[in-house]
């Protein structure tokens, strides 16, 4: 007998499951499918829970997510070789009774979304690839063939929620994959540590947590990100570059996270810990110019696979989130409507999606990934040296006369970048900032 | 212990409440050691636990038991003399046809008899595929505690048994007792406990012990035994010196520089337990938890990260000198001499400098 | 055919970290996982099955949770789970645990239909005891045949089966009659991948879930702490080994170089190993 739903889902990260438990909670049949062993097995550990979209999905998540620490203090680092220059930003006002950003380990926090979408009564099938999209005679999308043995499921609509690679929508022909310098890839390590030691190295206290964003000499002039953040018996570190970065300076992103962590300001962080786990993913990070068409004919695509996500803010999971529920609304109308699931209907979760925050974020930002791109030695070489070099300059106490340092220092900036060049920079960043 | 606790509290309240034993268990007295005798030879591990037995005895001032059954003229009693020269003061035969070859249903039949009739207040086996078999149904027909795999024997301040066994894959050990109930019994593997010292000479008491067990009531028949071909067994676990090779080798191609070596000392070799998982070596060869315990003068890792499963089973080696490319590797916290550099470049120089050495014309050795 | 398989579910051994200052177990996000040595026992349940015809129900003792695992069971194909699940069961040593799954497996036979064979895994990778199965056999009297290499045939007219075991030098050939309680040698056979239909069924499926009562235990004193002799009275870390190792210095050195050094510092520090060596390899 051929099973027939009304949606599945490819996929059960953030996206997939906003969107299986959205549709399972407004009565459609829904199926699930996930190739890892369980939900978020697949998944990079360690990231950052942006509690607001998650609430307009299920309100009392509080209760009973799996939730590390929420994020008290935000620090944002430049790094040269051998310092760092720090802003940070930390308040009492995060202490709120309704945290805004949980650090989770997503292995947990998946399962634990599943585990939600199916108490809903979606239907969850782990340890199952999708491996292709079955099309009707019109080019319709109406199944999934996957790689366990007995055929086909079908479904009114398919729902896209298959990550960053999305080889399902590539290989249908949906979509092209994105390019090597849409994509950053990341690397990614736990090491544990016991939580006392945490708190004590990072003053914090309970479930308070940092979040450390570093930038500069730590990617070695590629565009990228150091990131650690903190567990409550554990520490996320990794770091990410554009993958075309990695291919044109030969660098690989395993060495960097080793530099990275043998960094003075970083090493003492994660002394004594012992590291677990190793994961490597993509990030899309093309931004607004790389989303590619969001529906078609039986099919919709959220998440990393729309390469929704905002490289700028490092925010990828709430986009994905607020995708998935968008489109299981749409899809939910037009199920209550009696509609078939056409292109044309379809168009909604587009028209949704781009009345939210998704798309205006992305539109602000959206000459950032050029930008980034291009002057990338300039941005996280050169400037985090001369911030770096003044900062030393003043601070260091040794008899020169203090014109004398400023003169040093200015003259500093000029041989490195020149006035034209400085002001350019300037000039750019703050249009794509804009 | 299936769901032993996690937390040292969880146990330590019930421990501390211990009561005074129940008076039908206070005729319970002696150490017994169970001998296994498989087809006329007896397994080393029970010499092993012999003179363990005799340590724990000695502590309580009792005497040491050997226990051996087997066949008639099957060699119960030399092995029963044998067991006086490792140190027994008693050895207890049960001698009887049906205990020719090991069965379940005959040999636990016996042992529980045994132990209802003299009474012992600990009884220690070996944690092989007889022992294991063996010491399960007995203690639960006895309704008594059992301790599997431990790696050390002790007696408390107040003379019960204090058995300690890793526990969560060997990252931790604990301690379990087996409180109000004799007799304590635990098994322990072969190669943990040092062999003792052999007294030849040295003499004993043997008790016979009856049975009443006719082969017409014994519902499993052994149809045919087939012994394992002596040249493919590997002798991983009395080997001397052994050369073994893990992950870092990175091809089952390399993994031949781990048995050119070892042919070349005249060694052994063995592996990790993801090369026994990708086929590259089969599964004998494997050290570890779940693998062999190996007691070896040397031991030659390469490429071998040495977590914790497979440290627990080469703790016992004289000299562990490792090979490997990450000066972090855990296996140079255990190690006792190390080189980081790449093992597939570095093995076979080594093969052939020790070639060179050992070679009966080496300019070295007559130097030396 | 009934054949039950008792399963456990158990933290993945492999993930578990130890608090450096408490000793306890960090717990936190260690994934559990069907007792690797179980799924030999349940993979060669199913071939019995679909060569003789019946049922495989799995059985397993644990918290709640441990219906993910049940459930995992039946998307490899087995046909029925129950779970025994009670908080008298907290604690249970090898004793308890074979005390309350004989009960468990009584009620099994009472209600679906009586088991020929059960099947336990040959050990587990947490208690690593390998007492549970034997346990069951002799409390519920079935014939015990563990570290089975293979089950050479089962007859269901003559009650037999016989099968061969790994015993220590060699293999026993063994035949005797059904009920029997087998428990399998690791690597004698591959789980299989159900298919799209035994996923799907088991994602529908209700997991059998019976408390201490509902499998007809009465004498609570035989469950969970109070039941077990043994205790567990000190947790501890393995000591360290107080220094490191010596590092042959490799800067600027040949392979060759090296071997020569590390070879010193061996017969160096062992000499008997150079004697021994020098016996064993010119055959003295
Ligand atoms: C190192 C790193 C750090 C990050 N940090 C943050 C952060 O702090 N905050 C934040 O908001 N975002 C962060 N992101 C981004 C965020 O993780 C993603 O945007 C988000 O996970 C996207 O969700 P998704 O559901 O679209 O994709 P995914 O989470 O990748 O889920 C896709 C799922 O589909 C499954 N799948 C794929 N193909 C198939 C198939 N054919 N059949 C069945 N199943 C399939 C996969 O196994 C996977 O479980 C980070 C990303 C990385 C890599
Ligand atoms: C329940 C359970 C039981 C287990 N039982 C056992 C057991 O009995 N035995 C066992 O061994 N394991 C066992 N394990 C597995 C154990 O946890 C480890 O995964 C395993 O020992 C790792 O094997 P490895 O060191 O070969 O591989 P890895 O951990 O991958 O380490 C490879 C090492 O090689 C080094 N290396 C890489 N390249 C080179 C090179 N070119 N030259 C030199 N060095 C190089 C690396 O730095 C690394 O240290 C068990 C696990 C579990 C969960
Ligand atoms: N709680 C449990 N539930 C079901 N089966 C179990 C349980 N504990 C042990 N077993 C079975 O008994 C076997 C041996 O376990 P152990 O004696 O703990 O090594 C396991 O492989 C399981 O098949």
């Amino acid at each position: 007998m051929i099973e027939r739903f009304d949606a599945i889902v490819i996929g059960a990260g953030m996206a997939g499951n906003a969107a299986a438990f959205t549709l399972a909670s407004r009565g459609l049949s829904v199926l699930q499918l996930e190739r890892g062993e369980y939900p978020g097995a697949k998944n990079v550990q360690g990231a950052i829970l942006y509690a607001n979209m998650l609430e307009k999905i299920i309100p009392d998540f509080r209760e009973d997510a799996p939730l590390e620490r929420h994020v008290v203090e935000q620090r944002f680092w430049f790094m040269t070789e051998r310092a760092h220059t720090g802003m940070q930003y930390r308040s009492e006002e995060f202490n709120e009774e309704r945290p805004n950003r949980y650090t989770i380990i997503r292995s947990q926090f998946d399962r634990w979304f599943s585990k939600k979408a199916q108490e809903k009564g979606a239907i969850l099938l782990t340890e199952t690839t999708a491996l292709e999209l079955v099309q009707d005679a019109y080019g319709k999308v109406i199944g999934v063939r996957t790689d366990r043995a007995g055929g086909t499921i079908m479904a009114d609509v398919v729902v896209l929620a298959e990550g960053v690679n999305g080889l399902l929508g590539t290989r249908a022909g949906l979509r092209k994959t994105p390019k090597a310098d849409q994509v950053a890839l990341a690397v990614k390590e736990m090491h544990f540590l016991a939580p006392e030691i945490i708190e004590q190295r990072f003053n914090i206290q309970g479930d308070e947590g940092v979040v450390i964003e570093a930038a500069g000499a730590v990617s070695e002039g590629m565009a990228g990100m150091g990131f650690l953040y903190t567990n409550k018996e554990s520490v996320s570190i990794g770091i990410g570059c554009i993958v075309s970065d990695f291919a044109e300076t030969g660098t690989s992103p395993y060495q960097l996270l080793e530099k990275f962590k043998k960094h003075p300001s970083i090493r003492p962080l994660l002394e004594g810990s012992e590291v677990k786990e190793y994961a490597a993913h993509l990030i899309p990070e093309g931004g607004f110019k790389a989303v590619p068409k969001l529906f078609g004919n039986g099919w919709v695509v959220v998440g990393d696979a729309a390469q929704l996500n905002n490289a700028v803010h490092r925010e990828g999971s709430n986009l994905a989130m607020t995708s998935g529920r968008l489109a299981a609304e749409a899809i939910f109308q037009i199920k209550s409507r009696r509609e078939p699931m056409t292109a044309d209907n379809l168009s909604l979760y587009e028209k949704m999606i781009n009345d939210s925050f998704v798309m205006k974020d992305l539109k602000k930002y959206k000459d950032m990934p050029a930008l980034l791109h291009t002057q990338s030695q300039n941005l996280f070489l050169t400037y985090p040296q001369l911030v770096s070099t003044a900062m030393e300059n003043f601070l260091r106490v040794d008899g020169t006369p203090k014109v004398d340092k400023e003169k040093a220092t200015v003259s500093a900036l000029k041989a490195k970048r020149g006035w034209t060049g400085l002001v350019g920079d300037a000039v750019r960043v703050a249009r794509a900032w804009r | 212990m299936s769901n032993a606790p996690a937390s040292p509290q969880a146990g330590g309240g019930r421990a501390s409440m211990k009561k005074e034993l129940p008076e039908r268990f206070k005729a319970y007295r002696h150490v017994w050691v169970f001998v296994e005798l498989e087809r006329g030879h007896v397994h080393s591990v029970s010499w092993e636990l012999m003179g363990e037995g005799r340590k724990l005895a000695d502590k309580l001032g009792v005497e040491l038991a050997a226990v051996v059954m087997g066949g008639e003229d099957a060699g119960v009693r030399e092995a029963a003399r044998e067991s006086f020269a490792y140190g027994a003061d008693v050895a207890y035969i049960v001698e009887n046809p049906v205990l020719a070859d090991y069965r379940n249903e005959t040999y636990s039949k016996a042992l529980t008899d045994l132990v209802n009739t003299h009474k012992p207040e600990i009884l220690l086996l070996g944690a092989t595929t007889l022992g294991r078999d063996l010491a399960g149904s007995v203690a639960t027909t006895l309704l008594t505690g059992l301790t599997a795999d431990c790696t050390e024997l002790d007696v408390d301040v107040d003379k019960s048994l204090a058995a300690t066994r890793p526990t969560f894959g060997g990252s931790l050990l604990c301690t379990i007792y087996t409180l109000n109930f004799r007799p304590q019994m635990a098994t322990v593997r072969p190669r943990v406990m040092q062999m003792p010292p052999r007294l030849d000479g040295r003499d004993g008491r043997i008790v016979s012990f009856g049975v009443d067990l006719r082969e017409e009531d014994i519902i499993t028949k052994l149809l045919r035994f087939v012994p394992d071909r002596d040249s493919n067994k590997s002798n991983l676990a009395y080997a001397d010196i052994v050369v073994s090779g893990g992950m870092g080798l990175q091809s089952a191609e390399n993994y031949q520089l781990v048995r050119q070596l070892a042919s070349t000392l005249g060694a052994e070799y063995g592996c990790s337990r993801p090369l026994v998982q990708k086929g590259w070596v089969p599964a004998e060869r494997q050290i570890g938890q779940t693998g062999k315990t190996i007691r070896p003068k040397l031991y030659i890792a390469a490429g071998i990260s040495g977590a914790i499963q497979h440290r627990v089973g080469v703790d016992g080696a004289d000299m562990i000198v490792a090979i490997n490319t990450d000066r972090n590797a855990p296996i140079f916290d255990f190690a006792h001499l190390g080189i980081v550099t790449d093992a597939v470049r570095f093995l076979p120089a080594l093969t052939e400098a020790f070639r060179k050495r050992l070679s009966p014309h080496s300019k070295d050795r007559l130097a030396g | 055919m009934h054949i039950v398989v008792c399963i456990k579910q158990v933290p993945d051994s492999a993930q578990i970290r130890v608090h450096p200052v408490t000793n306890t177990i960090m717990r936190q996000g260690v994934p559990t996982i069907i007792n690797p040595y179980d799924l030999f026992s349940l993979e060669e349940a199913m071939r019995w099955r679909d060569k003789l015809g019946g049922e495989v129900t799995v059985l397993s003792m644990g918290p709640p949770s441990a219906a993910d695992s049940l459930r995992k069971a039946l998307t490899y194909g087995a046909d029925r789970a129950v779970l025994l699940t009670d908080r008298f069961f907290a604690g249970s040593d090898t004793l308890a645990t074979s005390y309350a799954l004989s009960a468990a497996l009584a009620k099994i036979g009472e209600t679906f239909g009586a088991p020929d064979i059960v099947f336990t895994g040959k050990q587990t990778i947490d208690g690593d005891t390998a007492q549970v199965g034997p346990g069951i056999a002799k409390r519920l009297d079935l014939k015990q045949l563990t570290y089975v290499s293979r089950i050479v045939d089962v007859d269901l007219t003559s009650r037999s089966i016989v099968a061969e075991r790994r015993a220590e030098g060699g293999v026993q050939v063994l035949m005797t009659q059904l009920p029997a309680l087998v428990t399998m040698l690791e690597g004698t056979n591959e789980i299989r991948r159900g298919s799209l239909d035994d996923a799907l069924r088991a994602a529908r499926a209700d997991v059998v879930v019976w408390s201490a009562a509902d499998a007809g235990i009465s004498d609570l004193q035989k469950c969970g702490l109070r039941g077990s002799p043994t205790v567990v009275k000190r947790v501890f870390a393995p000591p360290p080994r107080s220094e490191k190792a010596e590092l042959v210095e490799t800067h600027g050195r040949t392979p060759a170089e090296n071997a020569e050094a590390l070879i010193d510092m061996i017969f160096a520090r062992a000499p008997g190993v150079e004697a021994d060596l020098v016996k064993s390899v010119s055959g003295f």
